[in-house]
């Protein structure tokens, strides 16, 4: 079972890394675009086998559901797309070098060390018996109540923002 | 000695399980696409008869043998892109709207649980326990297939089909989710199999009884998010030709076809699921009541389709946003107050 998991987890893995590849190297926005719901996908697909069920029906939900549709939506209105056909290398090789020196850190970084965090109450086990929602939402309610609210009123503000910004008169 | 009865999986009899499961998946994609078939039949017959007309009479008796006589058509019909086409996302489109709503149906549970050997097999192609979040993921992807399909088409019909579409289900997917969620307050568990049960004492127990406004919100917006009459839009052949899909021909016109009809089977039995019991009432068969249920659903919206006249669309924004989601959230504040009250 280890081992059919572990190909599962590369196979996933290689298609994540590849529509990842595809989302900055396609020429039209919407194809690269459509390469990102693949890899919101694809980081889902990680969820489930992190058992962490309820993040991975958010993350498709929101972002491949709600805001990717948004993006799509605007690239096709504005009718992007004609545009890309001129060859276009400025600035490549500073990406391709931070990309590099970036992977080789988290890399060190992943091999040499030790994880100081502390280790919190809930395990593996207690989200399968317990249910992942559950956890989160006593979680939100309890010890994070601040920080939601917050984030909740923070929301409100973009949205009368919003109304207020497309409205002529108020 | 005795092994106890334990639910089947992969790692307690990985062969049984493939085989069940394989059997499940068999069984439930055949009905769903058997049902997709003769749904046509039955909506040209149904409204016929609403029109005073015979329907399609010629192939076989009363033209059962119909929807057979159009795939094969459909099959044989020459498959035209457009020159001027984006061809990877006009190949994609069709997939992409046919493949969530077929997904979905995976967690709509069937039947009680079934007993081979020591072995328990739900009656379920899977059991998550986060089952409603899926469905609404799942409705959520459904809108890149008639977007992508609108855009790739290169034709000012399909585009304008395909943004009346990303608009009209992205507004109608919110108020859906919001009277899903009032559901899921009273049976506290987001998985369908929990919820059946929390439904099945008796048809009194059925949540359509507990939360009717939810019910309606639910089986209004899911009309609108499967672009089903009065909600068309998407697809006014009045004024868009054929809406997004005008320019498909052959076998990818039959997928946005088929994806049509099975949009229309996964709403019914989440509708069913959700707030009439499912499989668990009123007979003692699960798939019968299901089904039952489910064909309901489906005669009320070909009903709906010969009866009412198609929405404006400023009159389907103002809709949504400012009834349905407005009620929907009400409903979710007076439910979470009974709740506590009760509790």
């Amino acid at each position: 079972m280890e081992l059919l998991e572990l190909l599962f987890f590369y196979l996933v893995a290689f298609v994540a890394v590849l529509s990842g590849v595809l989302v900055v190297s396609c020429k039209s926005p919407v194809h690269s675009a459509l390469a990102l719901v693949n890899t919101f996908f694809c980081l889902a697909v990680f969820y489930v086998m992190l058992s962490a069920p309820f993040m991975a029906a958010i993350q498709v939900m929101v972002y491949a559901g709600a805001i990717m549709v948004l993006i799509l939506f605007v690239i096709m209105l504005l009718n992007l797309g004609a545009d890309a056909h001129r060859k276009y290398t400025h600035g490549v090789v500073w990406g391709a070098i931070c990309g590099i020196l970036t992977l080789l850190v988290t890399g060190f970084f992943v091999k040499r060390g030790s994880i100081t965090g502390m280790q919190g109450d809930v395990t593996t086990e207690l989200i399968q018996g317990f249910g992942h929602t559950e956890l989160i939402g006593k979680a939100l309610f309890t010890d994070f109540l601040l920080p939601f609210e917050i984030t909740s009123i923070l929301l409100l503000v973009a949205i009368v923002g919003a109304v207020i910004l497309a409205k002529k008169e108020v | 000695m005795t092994p106890e009865v334990e639910v089947l999986s992969l790692s307690s009899h990985p062969l049984l399980f493939l085989a069940a499961m394989l059997v499940k998946i068999g069984v439930v994609f055949g009905v769903v696409l058997f049902i997709v078939a003769y749904a046509t039949w039955v909506e040209r017959k149904v409204i016929g008869h609403m029109q005073t007309r015979l329907g399609p009479m010629r192939t076989f008796w009363h033209g059962l043998l119909q929807p057979i006589a159009d795939g094969m058509k459909l099959f044989f019909k020459e498959d035209i892109v457009p020159s001027q086409a984006d061809k990877v996302s006009y190949i994609l489109a069709p997939m992409m709207i046919l493949v969530p709503s077929l997904i979905t149906v995976a967690i709509i549970p069937f039947g009680a649980d079934l007993q081979i050997g020591n072995y328990i097999i739900p009656l379920q192609v899977a059991e998550l326990n986060i089952g409603v979040l899926y469905i609404l993921a799942m409705a959520g992807l459904g809108v890149y297939g008639t977007v992508l399909a609108g855009w790739s088409s290169n034709s000012k019909y399909s585009l304008i089909g395909g943004v009346r579409a990303s608009a009209q289900m992205v507004s109608y997917e919110l108020s859906a989710g919001l009277a899903i969620v009032a559901v899921f307050m009273l049976s506290e568990t987001l998985s369908t199999r929990g919820i059946v049960d929390a439904q099945s004492a008796s048809v009194l127990h059925w949540y359509v009884f507990k939360q009717p406004l939810a019910f309606c919100l639910f089986v209004v917006c899911g009309l609108a998010e499967i672009n089903r009459t009065p909600f068309d839009m998407p697809e006014a052949e009045s004024e868009l030709v054929s809406g997004f899909c005008t320019e498909y021909s052959s076998m990818k016109y039959a997928l946005f076809f088929m994806a049509e009809y099975a949009n229309m089977i996964v709403i019914s039995a989440i509708a069913a699921t959700l707030f009439l019991g499912g499989w668990s009432g009123p007979t003692p068969f699960g798939a019968v009541n299901l089904l039952g249920k489910v064909f309901a659903f489906m005669f009320f919206f070909i009903w709906l389709r010969a009866t009412f006249p198609r929405v404006r669309y400023d009159q389907l924004m103002y809709l949504g946003w400012k009834i349905f989601l407005p009620l929907a959230l009400a409903n979710i504040v007076i439910t979470g107050f009974v709740v506590v009250l009760v509790n």
